[in-house]
């Protein structure tokens, strides 16, 4: 028995008549207010008493088990968060500037990153890594802590990672056995997810990259733009659509015959080493579709959604990292910058701005990390995803441009970092795949 | 990581939701009408209350449950959460009446968080209002001026506090007073004055823009004497410590206000879909924001600043019940939620036309409801110092 629903019962068919009977005027005028309150009472007390009978004797024991609201990290998370912060701190931050400009992380970046083990991290043990099971929230917080560090950065390194999470996640057997290893051992392989497309209203569900079905292979026509180290990336996850299938995601090589891989330039980002992809009648065989020529059935249509999601998710997280490093700078430099005899900071004006940003990064952060943790429990995660985008969008900028605000004449020059921030922050509204966790 | 409501407190949000649709709901318009006219239906809920807890339902959504509860192993999901999961669905159905009823009242959170054992014992069960404001004092609270000296074994009151919620209905009123003007807020105490005390009077019932059914009371103390045992927590002054016990109270309330303005803001948006669905809006959490029609891409962007005050209070309740300071996400929580339910709730007027503007509709009725949720516990401005303050290092007499 559902003492939810009993309960329900009761409450739901007397309350309404109940409230009718309090307002009679026949209670009032012949006294019975009081007697009808015990009638109330009494009738309350005994439901919740058969409530109580009728649940389970173990529900005491089940609720201790079934999930509670919990904002705590595992010991495996925090300990993964020391060390990407750390790593953010002392060789992202300091390499932001100098590969923000030449437009590529610098020489050996990816390299160190490998070597933190993030990857394996990722993979989970039967697949040769290291982490107890796959988990959203854990490369949610990775690419967090690295956007503190340089979201150009974090795109870079977050791009293998990305590659790895799509395919433990929607790949078959062989593609898992062929595919991750080389970059869980990080013998300098790496790949790109390539989901983005150059023109406005870009929906990750109505691609114009098209990849028509033609004896066993798959012709590959289209344009992706926005892909992380595009000029080192051994292999490509291209998002195509399938014709009377649907959008797929399918693994491309790098030297395949009518691939272009040119370079892009764009508001920010610039150290990740953008570049825009081509595809001119690149074939591929229908076993390079994600999870298999089976993927090109119904089903696939589920993962290839899921994947969407995890996007999204990703792109949450830059923008919490980014936005977070704007926190933490504009609030020292607020407190030191003296105008009119007073640190500016001691205006309210100028404080309201700071607690708003915090506050929105709070918020944004909520609706991202429930998203993460709705793909972690295997909850259903569109509509939590789709708004964890919109909110960031918004706010992410919002908080971009009032960081820059807030130094005045110095956000706009390149001495400080807050106007790399603003031009990376425009990109969350835009990204929308590319990245997934 | 899990952010979920727990399974545990379903049961909780479905009967407060219950009573929301089906006692709430019927007489909303009724006592938004008949302002100050006392909602007789609200005695049954009482019993009900008390009928339920009495049979064991142990789940607690009373405010006079809130507490900072002291670490234990493992994650709790208690008190402050199951507070704010109730008054969120209660105030989907009306947010005036659930600010009166019975027993319910910000008074009865100052008791819990800071009455000793014999006056929990000797006020068990009454109804407390919260009299903190005055005509000269309002967010400015260290600077009250109603006074309490001791008189051999009783303390003597003298002040004018206005905007008590419940003041007129409630069985006593926590009243703030300070023992000495020069020392500032740690002289500010808080007393309990039953109502039938000589020199304490209701002098005025306000009428309002919203919560109307609701009373807020204006009430004089003169001379009015109260036992000792009577005072909140200590007597002593202690400089150091400021506002201490009974600023902690905010900790505590702030989330339940944010939960408020989550449920007022919730009928609105679900209301606003319903009537726009007729017209053949529909809402998909797919395809660009941008390609959506106005009011789709708006009712989106509005559940998502909605969502986000929901969470942030489920954040500043999860940590009050597992031990961890929560002024600053208290504050935080308060002030999204609040200020996102009143744009909200004025959005979806103005988004529904004249269907909105209308009395047939109860839109606008919560869209004069969510104002008093931004102002009362502490306003959007003052929400915004607390949070500036902490993250800047600032003490209140650099940020001023």
């Amino acid at each position: 028995m559902d003492d939810n629903k009993l309960m329900n019962d009761v409450l739901g068919g007397g309350l309404r008549a109940l409230t009718k009977l309090a307002d009679s005027p026949l209670v009032e005028r012949f006294g019975l207010h009081d007697r009808t309150r015990k009638l109330v009472y009494e009738g309350a007390r005994r439901a919740a008493g058969a409530a109580q009978r009728f649940a389970p004797k173990s529900a005491g024991t089940s609720s201790e088990h079934s999930p509670k609201f919990d904002l705590s990290l595992s010991e495996e998370q925090q300990l993964m968060r020391d060390t990407l912060r750390r790593f953010a701190d002392d060789v992202m931050q300091p390499a932001a500037r100098q590969s923000d400009d030449s437009g590529a992380p610098p020489e050996g970046f990816l390299d160190t990153f490998a070597e933190l083990g993030a990857i394996a991290m990722a993979v989970p043990e039967p697949l040769g890594g290291e982490a107890e099971r796959a988990s959203a929230v854990s490369q949610m917080l990775v690419a967090e802590d690295l956007a503190r560090g340089d979201m150009g950065l974090a795109f870079a390194a977050l791009s293998s990672l990305s590659f790895v999470n799509a395919v433990v996640h929607a790949g078959n057997e062989e593609q898992k056995a062929l595919l991750l290893p080389p970059l869980v051992e990080g013998d300098g392989a790496s790949a790109a997810v390539a989901l983005v497309e150059p023109h406005p209203f870009f929906d990750p569900h109505s691609l114009r990259t098209v990849a028509k079905r033609k004896g066993g292979e798959l012709v590959i026509v289209g344009e992706k733009s926005m892909v992380a180290v595009a000029d080192q990336a051994r292999r490509f996850l291209v998002a195509v659509d399938v014709p009377k299938v649907g959008p797929r995601f399918v693994v491309v090589e790098r030297g395949a015959d009518g691939l272009g891989v040119s370079r892009e330039t764009a508001m920010g980002l610039g150290s990740a080493g953008l570049g825009r992809l081509s595809f001119n009648k690149v074939r591929v065989s229908e076993d390079a579709v994600l999870g298999g020529s089976a993927a090109l059935e119904a089903q696939g249509r589920a993962k290839y959604d899921d994947a969407v999601n995890r996007g999204r998710v990703a792109w949450g997280a830059m923008a919490l990292g980014t936005s977070q490093a704007m926190l933490d700078y504009v609030i020292p430099y607020c407190n030191e910058r003296i105008a009119f005899g007073e640190p500016i900071s001691h205006r309210q004006a100028v404080a309201f701005m700071i607690a708003n940003i915090a506050i929105e990064l709070e918020s944004m952060r909520m609706l991202v990390y429930r998203a993460a943790a709705r793909l972690d429990a295997g909850l259903p995660c569109e509509r939590e995803a789709y708004l964890a985008r919109t909110l960031c969008a918004d706010k992410a900028m919002e908080i971009g441009t009032n960081g820059v605000q807030l130094l005045g004449g110095a956000g706009f020059i390149k001495d400080h970092p807050v106007e790399t921030w603003y031009r990376q922050l425009r990109s969350i509204g835009v990204m929308d795949g590319n990245l997934l966790v | 990581m899990y952010l979920e409501l727990p399974k545990h407190l379903r049961a909780l949000k479905s009967q407060a939701h219950q009573i929301a649709k089906n006692v709430f709901r019927p007489i909303s318009q009724k006592y938004d009408q008949a302002e100050h006219e006392y909602p007789k239906e609200l005695d049954m809920l009482a019993a009900l209350m008390d009928g339920l807890s009495a049979g064991g339902d142990k789940s607690g959504a009373g405010i006079a449950e809130l507490k900072q509860e002291v670490v234990t192993a493992g994650v709790r999901n208690g008190s402050n959460m199951a507070a704010c999961v109730g008054l969120t669905e209660l105030c989907w159905g009306d947010v005036g009446l659930a600010l009166t009823i019975p027993r319910q009242g910000l008074g009865n959170a100052a008791i819990t968080a800071v009455a000793n054992a014999e006056q929990k014992e000797r006020f068990e069960g009454v109804w407390a209002a919260m009299a903190i404001t005055e005509p000269g004092a309002g967010s400015d609270s260290a600077n009250i001026r109603t006074t309490a000296r001791i008189d051999g074994d009783e303390w003597v009151l003298n002040g004018e506090k206005i905007y008590v919620t419940a003041g007129s209905r409630a069985d006593v009123v926590v009243v703030w007073a300070t023992l000495d003007r020069n020392l500032g807020r740690a002289a500010i105490k808080s007393f309990l004055v039953p109502h039938g005390t000589p020199g304490m009077e209701v002098v005025r019932l306000d009428h309002k823009l919203g919560i109307r059914a609701s009373d807020t009371a204006s009430i004089t103390l003169t001379d009015c004497r109260i036992p000792k045992g009577n005072l909140l927590g200590t007597e002593e002054i202690d400089t150091k410590k400021g506002f201490g016990g009974v600023m902690q109270t905010f900790d505590n309330t702030r989330p339940i206000v944010a939960g408020m303005a989550v449920g007022v803001a919730r009928a609105a948006l679900e209301h606003t879909r319903e009537l726009l669905g007729a017209s053949g809006v529909k809402v998909r959490y797919h395809g660009s924001l941008h390609h959506k029609s106005a009011v789709e891409a708006e009712l989106i962007r509005m559940e998502a600043d909605w969502e986000a005050g929901r969470l942030l209070m489920y954040k500043a309740a999860w940590m009050a019940d597992n031990g961890i300071p929560n002024s600053v996400e208290a504050s935080m929580s308060k002030a999204k939620a609040a200020r996102v339910a009143n744009a909200i709730t004025l959005r979806c007027v103005e988004l529904c036309g004249g269907q909105g503007y209308s009395q047939n509709e109860l839109l606008e009725k919560w869209a004069r409801d969510s104002k008093i949720l931004d102002i009362f516990e502490g306003t959007q401005q003052i929400q915004l110092l607390i949070v500036a303050r902490r993250l800047l290092g600032k003490r209140s007499a650099e940020l001023r």
